[in-house]
């Protein structure tokens, strides 16, 4: 079988596709799970004390969270079929294993959360209040459901657990749905995705909230969202150093190759500092480089003078347990998505921080460059979202199921010719799409809510597409 | 069902996952083959632009959970048959493609379309609405005819083939079928969903194509047969389902002059859960025919998962099934009213275009 078209393998290109794609797909995804919670807490405060204002922000946010919903279906139906497409031999180890949540995650989240979603668009007015409240919960849930079993999917090739292999298929078979389902590397991620995306989700919207407060739209009702924005990106933030920080010392424990890589750690030492950046070579000898004495012990291990292992000696170990080959992930890339995600996390951090202060001195509308600051703050969710996936994934190379199969086992024997194809047919379709919607979202974002009078407020459309 | 015992019989719950890996492809052919159906008759049954809205909006609420139907279908296949998923999607690497292709401009387009009235854009989107519709009700046809029929696989479920064994004659013939088929079944149901000259126009078109689905469907059914008999696997067949379903494809034109809606679309709902329940039993014992040898053939027993993942799937279907077909019935009894053009159904109310 021919797998080299000019010297590029199948391989290779299925990386890329796979990355392209799902990357593209959880950049939608963090905003769905996050706006879905907040236009639901919205449209609680409307029904809750009737005031229209609330009632406003619900269809504003409720308009933007549609059109992002609908990327992020289009482009998850591409998810599933991918491990098949491109990952056959995968497919065929995993499928014991691997396909039942995904099985179970249509089955339980992506019914709720697209059946309710017809409710909401089209129920307004034609179904009772209290339905159509409890639509946009059942749709959040849905999607914080959904999360669930896609994380679990993953973490159980970041850490196989509760399965055997059998001798003669030499297919992983599962002995333990609820081990799967309980992972302690599932538990430690899930925590940590959702918080991300309540703070995407908070973030997008305090941002847009900001221009319009900064322009003078609606200081009524996007008042009221910025405040509700902020609470959440808050404790979002919080929340989620705290569950990134616990995922660390799970990772130390489960696959340390990939903190001693995320570090650049060559050699292992006990109260290792923590590079904050570094300027040039990565391994012996930098430019220039900050360091923070004992942090990185303190994150890995949460002792002051822990042990953290360093690169040659488990790359040593790996070769030892596994055979001959290389079991060092590329450390650049590592190294530099991690420091960027937690960088941006801190920035978040500080955001949500100011924002309340002002708020308490009731600053927020009249500190225009802060406003500005905000609104621009929308884009780093979006890139602590992708760089944390990039780190989650490429730190676990060479592995794709972690110590049973390796990525360069996994991928389909077909001919470069058909994934290049697909592969520039995605990336043209995807890029297309991203320039249509983010088109779409900008305009739809800058259009200020008509203030109402409550009968207009409560006019039903005849038709809703 | 009642199934011959054959020498590498599958166990009963393989069986029952064969079984309910049907059931989910059914619930995406019977459901998501009337939105086909309306997106592609969108440009035929409509003369301006609240008539396609009208259209579109009788699909507006459901499309996306039937769309879910084919999300778990391929979950489970994955799930309860590895290498029947890792083949078929491997396999078919550009027909998925194409379908996927076709179905995410199509989901954008119900999304986007009513966002800006720049009559361009909702052009553009009123093509993606059509084009990602007929495609795929097209596309699943011409696989479903290759599973049957056979696709180049040799030792190890490995492909040896190109895109072009997959467009025989035979297999283009089931696309068209499931086109028509589609197509006819989004006609009885926007008769059903709307009124005015747009049910007027989805009866007209319905009478004509009926006749035309027949003729094809019949003819594509028949191959079927003749090569079941005369090939070397010997599925379950019996002749009276594939009948059954092609009496009620006589019966719609009928049903659709006598305004007996309803029916109607029964019929040609009916006529689907027919075409590709017969399809299934004639791969039995089989998931996939191998076009180069019988012992290539990969069988319900080789691609199942193992015992314990069946009995954990059997559970969380038997116990989450139920309550997602009624919920899922509930919506459609929400909006469960026919759809009409602003002002038509009512003369006093006013004539709000939404923004
Ligand atoms: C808004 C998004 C966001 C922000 C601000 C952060 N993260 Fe994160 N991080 C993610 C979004 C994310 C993610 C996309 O959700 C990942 C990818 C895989 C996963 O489980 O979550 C992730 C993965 C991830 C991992 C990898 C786990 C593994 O490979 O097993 C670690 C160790 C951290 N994060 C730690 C942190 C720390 C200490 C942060 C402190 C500020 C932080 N993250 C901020
Ligand atoms: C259930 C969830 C996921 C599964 C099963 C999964 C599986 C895989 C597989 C099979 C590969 C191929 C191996 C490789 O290319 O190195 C891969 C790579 C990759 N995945 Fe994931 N992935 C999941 C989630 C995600 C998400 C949500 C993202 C990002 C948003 C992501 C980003 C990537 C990237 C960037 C690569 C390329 C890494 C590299 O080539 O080194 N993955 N993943
Ligand atoms: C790489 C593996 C992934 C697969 C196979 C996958 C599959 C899918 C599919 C099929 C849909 C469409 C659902 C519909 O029609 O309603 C979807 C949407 C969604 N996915 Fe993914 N997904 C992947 C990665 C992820 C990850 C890592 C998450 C969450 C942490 C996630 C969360 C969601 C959510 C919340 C939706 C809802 C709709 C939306 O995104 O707007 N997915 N996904």
């Amino acid at each position: 079988m021919e797998t080299f078209i000019a010297g590029i393998s199948t391989l290779s290109l299925a990386r890329w596709q796979f990355g392209i794609t799902t990357v593209f797909h959880f950049l939608f995804v963090p905003l769905t799970i996050g706006l879905g919670l907040l236009v639901a807490v919205l449209q609680t405060a409307a029904y809750r004390t009737g005031d229209l204002s609330y009632d406003r922000m619900t269809k504003f946010f409720g308009k933007l969270f549609l059109v992002n919903f609908a990327i992020g279906v289009v482009t998850g139906i591409v998810q599933e079929f991918q491990f098949g497409m491109d990952w056959s031999r995968y497919s065929v180890f995993v499928g014991n294993i691997f396909g039942a949540p995904l099985a179970i995650e249509g089955l339980l989240a992506f019914f709720m959360e697209s059946t309710f979603l017809g409710i909401w668009i089209f129920g307004r007015g034609r179904v009772s209040k209290r339905i159509h409240l409890a639509s946009i919960w059942l749709v959040s849930l849905g999607t914080i459901l959904s999360a669930a079993f896609i994380v679990a999917a993953n973490s159980w090739m970041q850490h196989p657990v509760g399965y055997t292999i059998d001798a003669k298929t030499h297919q992983a078979v599962m002995t333990n749905f609820w081990a799967v389902m309980t992972n302690s590397t599932f538990i430690a991620a899930y925590g940590h995705v959702l918080a991300s995306a309540f703070l995407t989700g908070s973030v997008f919207m305090l941002a847009i909230a900001a221009w319009h407060l900064r322009k003078g739209h609606d200081l009524a009702g996007f008042g009221k969202a910025a405040r509700v924005a902020i609470v959440v990106t808050v404790l979002a933030s919080i929340a989620t150093m705290f569950l990134g920080d616990n995922q660390a010392k799970e990772m130390e424990v489960q696959q340390p190759m990939k903190m001693a890589a995320a570090e650049a750690l060559y050699n292992t030492q006990s109260g290792a500092s923590f590079s904050l950046l570094t300027i040039g070579d990565l391994s012996d000898n930098p430019v220039f480089q900050v360091r923070v004495p004992h942090i990185l012990s303190v994150l890995a291990t949460n002792t002051w003078d822990g042990k953290v292992l360093g690169i040659n000696q488990l790359q040593k170990q790996a070769a030892k347990k596994y055979g001959a080959g290389s079991y060092v992930p590329v450390v650049w890339l590592c190294y530099w998505s991690f420091r960027l995600m937690v960088g941006l996390g801190i920035l978040l951090f500080f955001l949500g921080g100011i924002a309340l202060w002002l708020v308490r001195k009731q600053r927020l509308e009249k500190s225009p460059r802060f406003l500005r600051f905000a609104t621009w703050m929308v884009l780093a969710p979006f890139l602590a979202n992708s760089f944390g996936w990039i780190f989650t994934e490429a730190g676990r190379q060479p592995w794709v199921v972690y110590g049973l199969l390796k990525t360069s086992k996994a991928v389909t024997l077909i001919s470069p010719g058909y994934v290049a194809t697909s592969l520039i047919g995605f990336t043209a379709i995807y890029s297309l799409l991203a320039v249509i919607e983010i088109g779409l979202m900008v305009r739809l974002a800058k259009i200020p809510p008509v203030i109402e009078t409550p009968e207009e407020a409560e006019r039903v459309p005849e038709l809703i597409y | 069902m009642l199934l011959v015992l054959h020498p590498l019989s599958p166990s009963g719950l393989e069986q029952l996952w064969f079984f309910l890996i049907l059931v989910l492809w059914l619930g995406y052919f019977f459901l998501e083959g009337f939105d086909f159906g309306v997106g592609t008759l969108l440009p035929f049954v409509s003369k301006d632009d609240l008539d396609r809205r009208t259209v579109i909006n009788t699909i507006g609420p459901v499309w996306d959970g039937n769309e879910v139907w084919l999300i778990t279908a391929g979950g489970a296949t994955f799930a309860a048959f590895p290498l029947w998923y890792a083949t078929v999607f491997s396999g078919f690497y550009l027909a998925l493609f194409l379908i996927l292709a076709a179905l995410i401009f199509r989901g954008m387009a119900f999304e986007f379309r009513h966002k800006r009235e720049d009559v361009k854009w909702v052009m553009w989107w009123d093509q993606a609405i059509f084009w990602g519709s007929a495609l795929p009700a097209l596309l699943w046809g011409v696989a479903f005819a290759d599973f049957v029929h056979g696709v180049p696989i040799a030792a190890n479920a490995t492909w040896t083939g190109n895109f072009f064994d997959l467009v025989k004659p035979y297999a283009l013939l089931g696309g068209l079928s499931t086109l028509l088929l589609f197509t006819l079944h989004g006609a009885t149901y926007l008769g059903l969903k709307t009124e005015g000259d747009v049910r007027v126009r989805a009866h007209k078109i319905a009478l004509r194509l009926a006749p035309l689905t027949f003729v094809v469907v019949t003819a594509f059914l028949a191959w079927t047969y003749q090569t079941a008999h005369t090939m070397h696997h010997v599925g379950l067949v019996p002749p009276l389902l594939p009948i059954v379903g092609l009496l009620a494809l006589a019966g719609v034109g009928w049903l659709v002059r006598e305004h007996l809606e309803g029916w109607a679309f029964i019929a040609t709902a009916l006529v689907i859960v027919a075409f590709f329940t017969t399809l299934f039993l004639n791969l039995y014992p089989n998931v996939l025919i191998s076009s180069v040898s019988p012992h290539f053939d990969i069988t319900i027993v080789a691609a199942a998962s193992h015992r314990y993942t069946l009995e954990v799937m059997s559970w969380v279907a038997l116990i989450f099934t139920p309550l997602v077909l009624l919920y899922q019935s509930w919506t459609y009894w929400i909006f469960k009213k026919r759809v009409s053009r602003p002002g038509e159904a009512n003369e006093t109310h006013h004539t709000a275009t939404n923004v």
